[in-house]
């Protein structure tokens, strides 16, 4: 396995760790055997295709989706010796579609995520109300508080869904496609925060389909292909033309991003005029800054 | 959001606004209580149940009218205690069942507890008689009477059924709300058909089996308390503990997972503690429908989303509809006669449900 990015604290324990993990459905598995282990101050996304399993990695990581096979410890303990609230102390999660009832407010859907942080009698205390509102602060969904949730639209659902992942205060992120739904101002406002917390001893996990927006933010990318994880690596070793190629199945061409130098895959078309020939676009590609495609210079891509 | 809401020190999110409607149920119960002991099949004036009702509170020396205490406290002030605990607990319990199935129209006899209660009473009714003369002296020992058999039958009955439910409704062990219904179905089913049978068999008795399932405080006294507020308390404790898990539980059983909630001990507590309160009631009283489907209704859209305020003013709410019920049923007949209170309910719930839905 890759080694993952150098972090802050490089002796402390992982904060997830998996290995060879087996999960999916009823007769149909999903996940043939990822491994890989996350540190804090890390943030890795999960690239892949439609189907390839990144939902289902992050329901069975979360405790909902039973593991099948192979390990899964947060923060050093095996995940099913852990009680639902301790693993929520653990690790957060913002779904991809979040069910809730009619008449919820964004507030009161925010203040949920203390659940986990609760006393017996369930009330909710002065930390708790500061935590909810703090995290609608931070990530600009305040003056959505006391609306209810029916009326909001994708992109302010999804920042109310990740204030309440925030309120929970849970050191491990796992996000499925926060970026849904958002404009391209709110992805880089919630992306920022996130990189935030990273930076302050966040882990984060994310499922991610626009694979600039990863190259841009994560620390780490892996790929996932059909249950198994096909690359896993800091951005600058694994963005490569051939890995991304093979992790979709098309020609693309990857490109040093011209203000900040991370690498950003363009697609290639396969058809038409001007199509691209073989998997990349090696002619199109080499009137482009550093020329040689595929692997951008590590200096500049460092994040 | 204004700053002045931002730390508002309470369990009720937006609490403020609710608590006009908390104190208004709260005071509309107080003084239902005294009111709804004025009328009645004897006579008797306003002054007088005043007098005898205070003379039980120890606010004034005991009247002379022996005869006045006894209708007043004895009969009418037991049955409307026993009519305010009955509503207030089959509301609770209507709430906790439709939060945990995430259902509005489940109710407190969803699992089958209605047909456990009336197969158990039935059986009663039906068979207790030979019983108790099979028994002879020692049944007399035991204080064993055959009126006196239907209540706890009905009990036993309602607890047999709720634990088939659960057991049954147990699938994975994740109590799935689908398989919790399916499994109250299939009990009511054939619990339902049990008691079909002992009507068939036993011609006679079918007319009390037909009261005793429309629901009635008819001849209950201070006797039936003990039983209710055991099944009451135990029932209050789990949603004191769980009103909390309700609410996370509306977000669906895996966010409410990924939350911190343990959905399936969460779910077959707030089951159990639900019916059990339900059982009680059945118990006493048996089948009175609509208190647990309407009162909830009507109060989730007063006090808006939350199950915290939504179960306190269900007690208040159901305690006062069902007392005001049970007035109607003992004096809507002339002649001391009496309706089945379920029969109340369901005929101005039914209306006046069918209208709130029209009107939404």
């Amino acid at each position: 396995m890759a080694s993952p990015q150098p972090t802050n604290d490089i002796s402390a324990p992982p904060m997830l760790r998996v290995s060879g993990l087996r999960a999916g459905y009823a007769g149909h598995a999903v996940l043939h055997g990822p491994g890989f282990s996350l540190r804090a101050g890390e943030c890795a996304a999960l690239l892949g295709p439609n189907g390839s399993g990144k939902t289902t990695l992050l329901r069975a990581l979360s405790g909902v989706l039973p593991v099948q096979g192979g390990q899964v410890e947060l923060m050093g303990r095996p995940l099913a010796s852990l009680r639902p609230r301790e693993r929520a102390r653990m690790a957060a999660v913002v779904p991809q579609r979040g069910q809730f009832p009619p008449g919820l407010t964004a507030r009161q859907m925010v203040l949920l995520g203390r659940f986990a942080r609760l006393s017996w009698l369930g009330t909710y205390g002065r930390a708790d109300y500061a935590a909810a509102d703090r995290a609608l602060e931070e990530t600009g969904a305040a003056p959505l508080a006391g609306r209810k949730l029916t009326e909001l639209s994708g992109g302010e659902l999804q920042r109310v869904l990740l204030a309440r992942a925030l309120a929970q205060e849970s050191p491990l992120l796992l996000l499925d496609e926060l970026a849904a739904g958002l404009d391209w101002a709110r992805m880089v406002e919630l992306f920022d925060l996130l990189e935030r917390r990273r930076a302050a001893g966040a882990c984060v996990l994310m499922a991610v389909h626009d694979c600039n927006l990863a190259a841009l933010y994560a620390t780490r990318l892996m790929g996932l292909k059909n249950g198994s994880m096909i690359f896993d690596g800091p951005v600058a070793q694994v963005f490569t033309q051939e890995n991304l190629g093979a992790l979709y199945d098309i020609p693309l061409c990857v490109l040093p991003h011209p203000c900040l130098g991370h690498p950003q895959a363009l697609l290639a078309r396969t058809g038409g005029p001007g199509a691209a020939v073989g998997n990349g676009c090696a002619g199109h590609a080499a009137g482009a800054a550093d020329g040689d495609h595929g692997h951008s210079s590590p200096g500049g891509n460092e994040i | 959001m204004s700053k002045s809401t931002a730390f508002f020190p309470s369990s009720f999110p937006q609490s403020r606004s609710l608590w006009p409607v908390f104190v208004g149920l709260a005071v509309l119960w107080l003084v239902s209580l005294p009111l709804a002991c004025l009328p009645g099949p004897v006579p008797l004036s306003a002054r007088g149940v005043f007098r005898a009702l205070a003379a039980f509170a120890g606010l004034v020396p005991t009247p002379d009218d022996p005869a006045l205490v006894q209708v007043v406290v004895r009969i009418r002030l037991a049955r409307v205690c026993l009519a305010a605990l009955c509503g207030g607990a089959l509301a609770m319990a209507g709430a906790a069942l439709q939060g945990v199935l995430r259902n509005p129209l489940a109710d407190p006899f969803t699992l089958g507890i209605s047909a456990g209660a009336a197969c158990g009473a039935s059986m009663a009714i039906a068979l207790g008689g030979p019983l108790v003369a099979a028994l002879g002296g020692a049944a007399g020992w035991m204080g064993l009477s055959h009126a006196g058999l239907v209540a706890p039958a009905a009990l036993l009955g309602a607890l047999a059924a709720l634990g088939g439910a659960l057991w049954l409704g147990r699938g994975d062990g994740a109590f799935s709300r689908e398989s919790v219904i399916l499994a109250g179905i299939a009990v009511a089913a054939f619990l339902g058909a049990l008691v079909a049978l002992v009507k068939a068999l036993n011609e006679e008795s079918v007319t009390s089996i037909v009261f005793w399932i429309m629901g009635s405080f008819q001849g209950r006294g201070w006797n039936s308390l003990p039983l209710l507020l055991a099944t009451f308390v135990p029932g209050l404790l789990t949603m004191g503990m769980g009103w909390r898990a309700l609410d996370v539980l509306a977000l669906g059983d895996e966010q409410a997972a990924q939350t911190g909630l343990d959905v399936g001990r969460a779910r077959l507590w707030l089951l159990a503690g639900a019916s059990c309160m339900t059982a009680g009631c059945v118990a006493v009283a048996g089948v009175i429908g609509f208190v647990g489907l309407v009162v909830p209704h009507v109060l989730r859209m007063l006090l808006g989303w939350g199950h915290g305020p939504l179960l306190v003013g269900a007690f208040f709410g159901g305690g006062v509809l069902l007392v005001w019920a049970d007035v109607l049923a003992r004096c809507v007949l002339s002649g001391g006669q009496e309706l089945p209170v379920g029969v109340v309910t369901a005929l101005l719930g039914g209306p006046f449900f069918a209208l709130l839905v029209r009107r939404r």
